[in-house]
């Protein structure tokens, strides 16, 4: 379920296998409902917005469970469960001051961001002005490298910047650096991978003839190399001994795969498009083939940063929760395709990026694919998603012993200092922000992370 | 007469040289004019080197338009990530002349010290050998994480590779000035500052300027590198960002960019060697 979902409609499908707006039992059904479609982006001003969106999260807080809140509104309507809602929690003056914010500390902020389309709402925050809306003068930096970008983050070069989901969790833990507490207030993206192979090996399509192949992924503690050792190892091959993965910088990936040194990635966008449009490669599968609305990037600020100027990074996180927004739309991809393919961002020719955003794209063996979901944006850290992250760093070996899931969960993804910050603005932070979902058939349940660690055959024996 | 004709000669060769190369690198780099069959609607989804069979690397006439496109406007200014080549070169000059600059003003008198002290010159050798071979890319994520600067990490950078040539050289120029000038001054009683100042100073120093050559084409060699891992501007971080961009044309433009400029340098420090250079 979506933030921008409406979580006040009793009818909402418990499925999850719907369109994209969530609403729909089908996309068909999602795309000829014009009128419904439009009431899921309904989004007439801002402030409607944030009202909306804190909404969501109180309703959220008091019914955790998608089933508990279902009953609940058939129960009493929608309009009356807001009503009650009310009572209880004060929504208009939590929009407002959400809104208003305090006078803004820090002016001039530097957000730095590695050039794939999972940064697509911090990049285009910045030449669609969403920044300068919130009275921010935000310079977006392009930054070489994940190490690079933790560094200058915790040098406080950039007062915030774009990662990927697992490596807050894997800082916070003091995994493979030294352990500082990361806050990370939203994701980013959701889906937008894929695994590409070389063309050369468009007749291996089923993973267990891949044994002795090399691939690539873009850093150790990324959701690219959990996604592609959990596909792998559903089909009976183990990661760790029948294959090989090692960690390729995005930009340097097409490059290797033109020269043969690698067999595929499991990449970011828009490398695995510019494999197809440069003739390399082609697209075996979507991630969200793998995993539907998994997490991927996200939106990390240093927690110094957090404390010392709250009503900036408030102003920051709304400025992101408006850019989120505009690119959940479909109908806005075209646009802003346009606006983040230059060479002071992603530096990609338009089309590339266009196919990407919009998933109308050329899966490189001759066919022209529709995949309206194939990237998606929504900014909602569930900590089920650090859970399951977790549950996979210890399969594969990353993490050793004894994880207290929840309160590591707990910790980054919301992290506590975030809750804080949320509660000075006046708002009531999601108490329990956890959902399941399913993996290439299997439920995950966050609950019993050690259950799901044990149901695996193939794992790295520590 | 007979001089002037070998340099023209060599000329003519040279010449000749770069004319058959351009010619083998065009015809290697042509078209293989086999276009696939492809439905239209995908074709447009494509890019040229797969629906056309352009060739992915791209030949002298290509380059030489993207050179030119970059010097007709060298200094435009699209943001903190698109500048233009003028811009990008001025960032690399101006950290490559910090970083030397620091490392002459070290180099020369730590050299000074080790090439008049037989003891120092012993006791520091140990560090000097393990130090010099080290690459600007493993003293990176060091200097990152205890500078906790960008730009100065990669002047420290910078400073640290181009430091040891100049200070090896001044060491040794200092060590091998002629006993017999020495004698001298010790017979004439010269103080050890004014001896330093008036006899080996003047007969060290084409030793010392060859040093400080080798210096600055090293210090020019780092920044390209330096520039790739930390980003943000320079010549360096134009390559790399022309490289996510997969634009081999871009790259080679920057390559001969920063060929030329290296050589400029280059030969400034060699016309200041000629200069202090004496006759035996």
């Amino acid at each position: 379920m979506s933030t921008f979902d409406n979580p006040f409609d009793p009818s909402r499908s418990l499925n999850s296998n719907g369109c994209i707006c969530g609403r729909h039992v089908s996309q068909v059904e999602h795309e000829r409902d014009a009128t419904a479609q439009l009431q899921c982006a309904a989004v007439e001003s801002e402030e409607k917005r944030y009202e909306h969106v804190i909404a969501s999260a109180v309703m959220r807080a008091v019914f955790p469970a998608d089933k508990g809140r279902r009953a609940f509104l058939q129960s009493l309507g929608a309009s009356a469960a807001l009503a009650a809602l009310s009572q209880f929690f004060p929504l208009k003056t939590a929009t407002e001051i959400f809104a208003a914010g305090g006078p803004i500390e820090k002016k001039d902020l530097k957000v730095g961001f590695i050039p794939i389309t999972c940064a697509t709402p911090i990049i285009m925050a910045k030449p669609m002005g969403f920044y300068e809306k919130q009275g921010l003068n935000v310079e977006v930096i392009k930054t070489a490298g994940w190490a690079v970008i933790r560094d200058k983050t915790i040098n406080k070069e950039y007062d915030a910047a774009h990662m990927l989901s697992p490596m807050p969790l894997a800082i916070t833990m003091g995994v493979g650096s030294k352990s500082i507490p990361y806050t990370m207030p939203a994701v980013e993206n959701i889906n937008g991978q894929a695994i590409t192979l070389a063309i050369k090996h468009k007749d291996k399509r089923d993973p267990k003839d891949w044994k002795g192949m090399k691939f690539a992924v873009p850093f150790d503690y990324s959701m690219h190399n959990y996604l592609l050792r959990y596909y792998v190892a559903e089909h009976g091959i183990d990661p760790d001994q029948d294959i090989q993965i090692r960690a390729v910088p995005p930009p340097e990936m097409v490059a290797n795969l033109r020269a043969d040194n690698i067999d595929g990635f499991l990449a970011p966008d828009p490398v695995n498009q510019r494999a197809v449009y440069d003739g390399v490669g082609f697209i075996h599968v979507l991630s969200k083939e793998i995993w539907d609305r998994h997490p991927c990037c996200a939106f990390a600020a240093s927690k110094e940063f957090v404390i010392e100027s709250p009503n900036t990074y408030a102003a920051l996180l709304k400025a992101i929760i408006d850019a989120t927004a505009f690119a959940h739309k479909p109908e806005n991809r075209k646009q802003i395709a346009e606006a983040i393919a230059p060479a002071n961002y992603l530096n990609q020719p338009v089309t590339v990026v266009e196919q990407v955003l919009t998933g109308t794209f050329a899966d490189g063996l001759g066919n022209v694919k529709k995949v309206p979901d194939r990237i998606d944006f929504d900014p909602f850290p569930w900590q089920s998603f650090a859970v399951w992250i977790m549950t996979q760093m210890k399969r594969w070996g990353q993490i050793k012993g004894d994880v207290d899931y929840a309160r590591i969960a707990e910790d980054v993804f919301l992290a506590t200092d975030t809750a804080k910050l949320m509660k000075e603005v006046g708002l009531a932070p999601p108490a329990a922000t956890s959902k399941t979902f399913v993996v290439m058939g299997k439920t995950f349940d966050p609950a019993k992370p050690e259950d799901y660690l044990k149901s695996f055959k193939i794992k790295k024996v520590v | 007469m007979k001089t002037a004709s070998l340099t023209g000669r060599a000329a003519v060769v040279s010449l000749a040289l770069l004319f058959s190369f351009l010619v083998a690198w065009h015809l290697a780099t042509r078209d293989t004019g086999t276009s696939q069959r492809m439905d239209p609607e995908y074709a447009k989804l494509m890019g040229v080197t797969a629906t056309q069979g352009k060739s992915a690397m791209p030949g002298p006439i290509d380059v030489g338009a993207k050179l030119w496109e970059h010097l007709r406007r060298p200094f435009y200014d699209n943001g903190p990530n698109d500048k233009g080549v003028g811009i990008q070169l001025a960032f690399s000059i101006a950290r490559v002349l910090a970083g030397y600059l620091l490392a002459i003003l070290v180099a020369i008198p730590v050299g000074f010290l080790i090439g008049m002290s037989p003891l120092m010159s012993k006791a520091l050798d140990p560090f000097i050998q393990v130090l010099k071979p080290i690459s600007p890319l493993a003293w990176m994520p060091l200097a990152l994480y205890t500078i906790k600067d960008s730009s100065l990490s990669a002047i420290f950078v910078i400073f640290i590779c181009s430091l040891w040539p100049t200070l090896i050289n001044t060491a040794f120029g200092v060590a091998s000035v002629r006993r017999e000038w020495l004698n001298v001054a010790k017979t004439l009683e010269v103080g050890t500052l004014r001896r330093a100042f008036t006899i080996i100073l003047p007969a060290a120093a084409p030793t010392i300027l060859t040093g400080m050559r080798i210096s600055i084409g090293i210090a020019w060699l780092v920044i390209v590198a330096a520039e790739m891992l930390v980003g943000g501007t320079g010549i360096g971080y134009f390559v790399w960002n022309e490289w996510n961009n997969l634009s081999i044309t871009n790259v080679i433009t920057a390559i001969l960019v920063i060929g030329i400029v290296g050589m400029l340098l280059d030969l400034m420090l060699a016309r200041f060697t000629r200069l202090v250079t004496f006759p035996e």
